[in-house]
């Protein structure tokens, strides 16, 4: 029964090692869905690539399912899973500037470090850019303490707070997620853009 | 060389939830990236002045009890990740130093934007406790709000000022 790490109390190294190898898996998957490209994620927001939008979504709904399936047949406990905590002005604040780092930049980190890995470049100063995210973030730290922690609202859970099952939710999830691919499939026809995707 | 094929969107999207499904089964945890950067801003912070990281309210949260801000697993799944997109681009021949750019803009305009952006991404993840990775999609995965409402206000924000970066893109 899982989590097993948890449940098993494994030793530090094995952590380690389980961490290092679903890093390996969590790179390959983004590196072969094409991730390592700015120009194939800028697609995203001019509509001539949305294969941003069919892994994050495809992704989500796996992992949800597959994690409810397994509570399900007795072999993971999802009490013993992390829920994030939600900081409901941090969370706002801190996703409309990555909004803005991911459109002025090309890469969210993950993908930045994807990039990185196959010998891009501009990658490598976005994650440098990063790190100086990071550092700024630490010394500006105790002049934006309440902002960061302002209308705290714990591990919020979205299916109790709609009222509705968690089956129910993941079922509401995956109709909006096809319509949403569907609109997807119609934009790269609209907005296409030969002479960048035969590039990327 | 001929075109470069990348996996199937949907394809890569199962193999992607997978390995989430993977660190939520084997550690209780979902996927992370950013904090794998901070992390090393921290290493590199205390191996500068460990003085100033010990006093900074921020800092030092990671190195008490003797803690090592790499010796974690966030930080464990960044190298993974590394050799994992490695191992990615040499199987699929993508393996290359280049920067990638739209024809109408200079490497340099490229290379600062990257910089800036990296550092507004970076700044905005610490804010909101994740980033695309360990925010959206993980939170996302356990159903989450903050998942959700990240989620949004990532591609929301993105969309909203797309029309003002569009030369660097189009």
């Amino acid at each position: 029964m899982g989590p097993l790490s948890i449940l098993s109390e494994f030793p530090e190294w094995m952590n380690l090692l389980i961490a290092f190898v679903i890093g390996i898996g969590f790179g390959f998957a983004l590196e072969q869905a094409g991730f390592s490209s700015s120009r194939k994620l800028a697609g995203m927001f001019y509509g001539y690539d949305t294969t941003v939008l069919k892994v994050f979504f495809t992704a989500a709904i796996v992992a949800l399912a597959g994690s409810q399936l397994l509570s399900f047949f007795g072999l993971l406990n999802l009490k013993l899973v992390f829920v994030n905590p939600y900081y409901m002005n941090a969370t706002i604040i801190g996703g409309v500037i990555m909004g803005a780092g991911f459109i002025i930049g090309g890469f969210c980190p993950g993908t930045g470090i994807s990039a990185l890995s196959i010998g891009k470049i501009d990658a490598m100063f976005y994650l440098l850019g990063g790190m100086f995210g990071a550092f700024l973030f630490a010394e500006t730290y105790p002049y934006i303490l309440t902002l960061a922690n302002e209308n705290y609202k714990g591990p919020m859970r979205i299916d109790e707070w709609m009222g509705v099952s968690s089956g129910v939710f993941t079922l509401i999830l995956i109709v909006v997620a096809v319509a949403l691919f569907w609109i997807a499939e119609l934009a790269e026809k609209k907005f296409k853009r030969a002479d960048i995707t035969n590039e990327i | 060389m001929g075109k470069r094929n990348y996996m199937n969107p949907y394809l890569a999207g199962v193999l992607l939830g997978l390995v989430l499904l993977a660190a939520m089964f084997f550690s209780g945890r979902g996927l992370g990236a950013s904090g794998g950067i901070k992390y090393t801003v921290v290493a590199l912070v205390g191996a500068v002045d460990k003085q100033h990281a010990m006093e900074s309210p921020y800092y030092s949260k990671y190195f008490e009890n003797g803690e090592r801000p790499l010796k974690n697993w966030l930080a464990l799944e960044v190298f993974g990740m590394v050799l994992g997109g490695f191992i990615s681009g040499a199987l699929s021949h993508r393996l290359k130093l280049k920067i990638e750019k739209s024809p109408k803009i200079s490497n340099k305009k490229r290379l600062a934007f990257a910089f800036l952006g990296g550092a507004f991404f970076v700044y905005g993840a610490q804010l909101a406790r994740g980033c695309t990775s360990g925010a959206a999609l993980s939170g996302m995965a356990v159903l989450s709000v903050a998942g959700f409402v990240t989620m949004i206000a990532i591609f929301g924000s993105a969309y909203l000022f797309a029309w003002f970066f569009r030369s660097l893109w189009i």
